[in-house]
């Protein structure tokens, strides 16, 4: 086991250097200078050299990015050109955000997912499963920021219960797991289930069907066994392939979380994307992203390693 | 005499080919207009696209028409059928018009990810080696990025606009369309037919042309529809977040956006341009969900 985590490790690095040189390359292909975002429009020509040969822009390209990543390996982003506080200390404020709103989203959807796909599995082509895979189909289809929208008009414009924007009750502080807290995460963590939902419930579904139409099955019913009996060798089956799936959904939530956080003003990393966008922010753009997408490499490979852990059918290749 | 029998050699075995590719198609048509919500869907798509089109003839009004005194008019006053929007243009007119620009950013990065990523993944895939690695190790580094991070990575840093945002959305789907290329062509690459026309002595190109597209393009095609929906939501949600379309074009992502400020006041209206975009993605959702199980039937 601990040869076969060595050897995806090591599959997964040129990967995840791939991701740093694209990383890299992003602020190369912003259109203009990358440092007109922070000078003065009317900087002396002496100024902007000073501050090239301070930014290390006036070196190729190959040598700025071996500075770069040398600095990323000791966990420098840099600094926010806005705030000017160190990047990775602002991006992991916001991800910790993210990653409680992800982590409720992804739960609710494969409680849902899991129940519809099961339903749909074992009553397969009876209006039950045709209902089923219609709310899936709906989860995949909605679009989720408008979905946020229509939620807050109901459950806050129309009937007052919940919070429209925000984490909490002081304005754009960080979320805690307490009561007040509670009710600003239910809306924009509903509408971010509707994915995972959809998706797992479509996987499991198919699962379900695979696993019921295997010879397995058919002895196990011959021999006596309860119906119980047999569900719970259906979930067994079952288990690592949904799991890997919750696991990836938790990944993408991760990373496509801006929409959903743009219209409940959810104080995390997509939030923080959208603002380093609108002002040019480009280490800030960067380092979100670096750690956003690093963070879904790690997921990969632990959702891997951990479904071969789980999965004694699968090969450890 | 031996460039004649090359050139002769693979001719008796197009044209069979050939033939039972047409019956092929037409079974999956025949297949597919059987299945009601497929149909339903492809209705519902077309009535859209048709009046995208002729918006000059279909809408009621100039969608870029606004007036101050006639702001945010409910669903079903005179004269604003589906009601006015905060500028007091007329929203039927709008999201008639919006479609124009929503459906062009929704199915253009899927069409040109399929015309890229059917080559990469078709040369990838029979050519092997180290073109293969090439290919597919840059393949996964893209892959390595959750898709709406990529969209908005790269319509944030090339700034916004309709172009860089179809850009954008292009460069997130060439990756999906390369793998799924790359492992349908691997496929075929090993069959007898392949290595037959390669022993009698075809040229790659011509292998490519006459023996692989032709069976590798249409599950390639399915795999496309498929992302259709995802493009639309994506590309809207682009126009929603300020990195697509500009004001005051009319398209149904920009027109959420700016209509949020009026949810407490005119919900009704405000959800409009979501539902557009809703049931066109559920639409090709369906319509793709559709073609691929008529496709399925003969394999």
């Amino acid at each position: 086991m601990l040869a076969f985590t060595l050897r995806r490790l090591i599959y997964v690095t040129p990967v995840a250097i791939g991701v740093t040189v694209v990383c890299f390359l992003l602020v190369h292909i912003t259109p203009g200078d990358p440092l007109t975002a922070i000078l003065p429009a009317d900087a002396t020509l002496e100024l902007q050299e000073q501050m090239k040969a301070a930014y290390g822009f006036d070196k190729p390209l190959p040598v700025q990015y071996g500075l770069w990543f040398w600095k990323v390996l000791h966990g420098d982003l840099g600094h926010s050109i806005a705030t000017g506080r160190p990047v990775a200390t602002e991006v992991l404020r916001a991800v910790k955000n993210t990653l409680i709103l992800a982590t409720v989203a992804t739960l609710i959807g494969f409680t849902f997912g899991t129940l519809f796909g099961f339903v749909a599995g074992y009553f397969r082509d009876s209006w039950l499963d045709k209902l089923a895979s219609f709310v899936s189909v709906l989860g995949v289809s909605v679009p989720h920021y408008w979905l946020g929208m229509v939620l807050v008009i109901i459950f806050s414009a129309q009937l007052g219960w919940l919070p429209p924007t925000g984490a909490g009750p002081d304005g754009s502080g960080d979320w805690r797991p307490d009561a007040a807290h509670l009710r600003y995460i239910i809306l924009p963590a509903v509408t971010m289930s509707v994915i995972p939902m959809g998706v797992i419930a479509r996987t499991v579904r198919a699962l379900v069907g695979d696993i019921l139409s295997q010879d397995f099955v058919e002895a196990l019913r011959a021999k006596g066994m309860s119906e119980f009996g047999v569900f719970r060798h259906v979930v067994t089956n079952a288990a690592p392939t949904a799991l890997a799936v919750m696991g990836l959904q938790l990944g993408y939530l991760l990373g496509g979380s801006i929409l959903i956080e743009t219209v409940f003003s959810w104080p995390g990393s997509g939030f923080l994307l959208n603002a380093a966008i609108f002002q040019r922010d480009l280490p800030l753009l960067q380092g979100t992203i670096l750690i956003l997408a690093m963070f879904f490499v790690m997921l990969n490979l632990a959702v891997d390693v951990l479904q071969t852990a789980l999965d004694p059918r699968i090969k450890r290749g | 005499m031996a460039v004649t029998t090359v050139d002769s050699a693979p001719a008796p075995a197009v044209v069979p080919a050939k033939k039972l590719g047409r019956g092929y198609w037409a079974g999956v048509l025949r297949r597919l207009a059987r299945d009601p919500v497929a149909v339903t869907a492809a209705v519902i798509i077309l009535l859209i696209v048709l009046a995208a089109i002729f918006a000059p003839y279909v809408a009621p009004a100039d969608p870029y028409k606004s007036s101050m005194i006639r702001r945010l008019r409910p669903i079903g006053t005179p004269g604003f059928l589906l009601g006015s929007d905060e500028l007091g243009r007329d929203m039927l007119s709008r999201l008639i018009y919006g479609g124009r620009l929503s459906l062009v950013m929704g199915v253009l990065p899927v069409f040109c990810a399929f015309a890229v990523g059917s080559f990469l993944g078709v040369a990838a895939g029979y050519a092997g080696g180290w073109l293969n690695t090439i290919i597919m190790r840059t393949v996964d580094v893209f892959y390595a990025f959750p898709s709406v991070l990529l969209a908005i990575a790269l319509s944030g840093t090339l700034g916004a606009g309709i172009l860089n945002a179809i850009v954008a959305l292009t460069v997130v789907f060439v990756p999906q369309v390369t793998r799924v290329a790359e492992s349908v062509t691997t496929q075929i690459r090993n069959r007898d037919y392949v290595e037959a026309a390669r022993v009698s002595g075809a040229g790659p190109f011509t292998i490519v042309r006459v023996h692989v597209l032709g069976n590798v393009l249409g599950p390639i095609f399915v795999y496309s529809t498929s992302l259709i929906s995802v493009s639309m939501i994506l590309a809207s949600g682009l126009s929603f977040l300020g990195l697509g379309s500009k004001p005051p074009e009319p398209e149904w992502g920009l027109m959420l956006n700016t209509l949020r400020t009026a949810i407490y006041t005119q919900p009704m209206v405000a959800a409009l341009p979501g539902v557009m975009i809703f049931v066109t993605s559920i639409s090709f959702n369906l319509l793709s969900d559709g073609l691929r199980s008529a496709m399925e039937v003969k394999a």
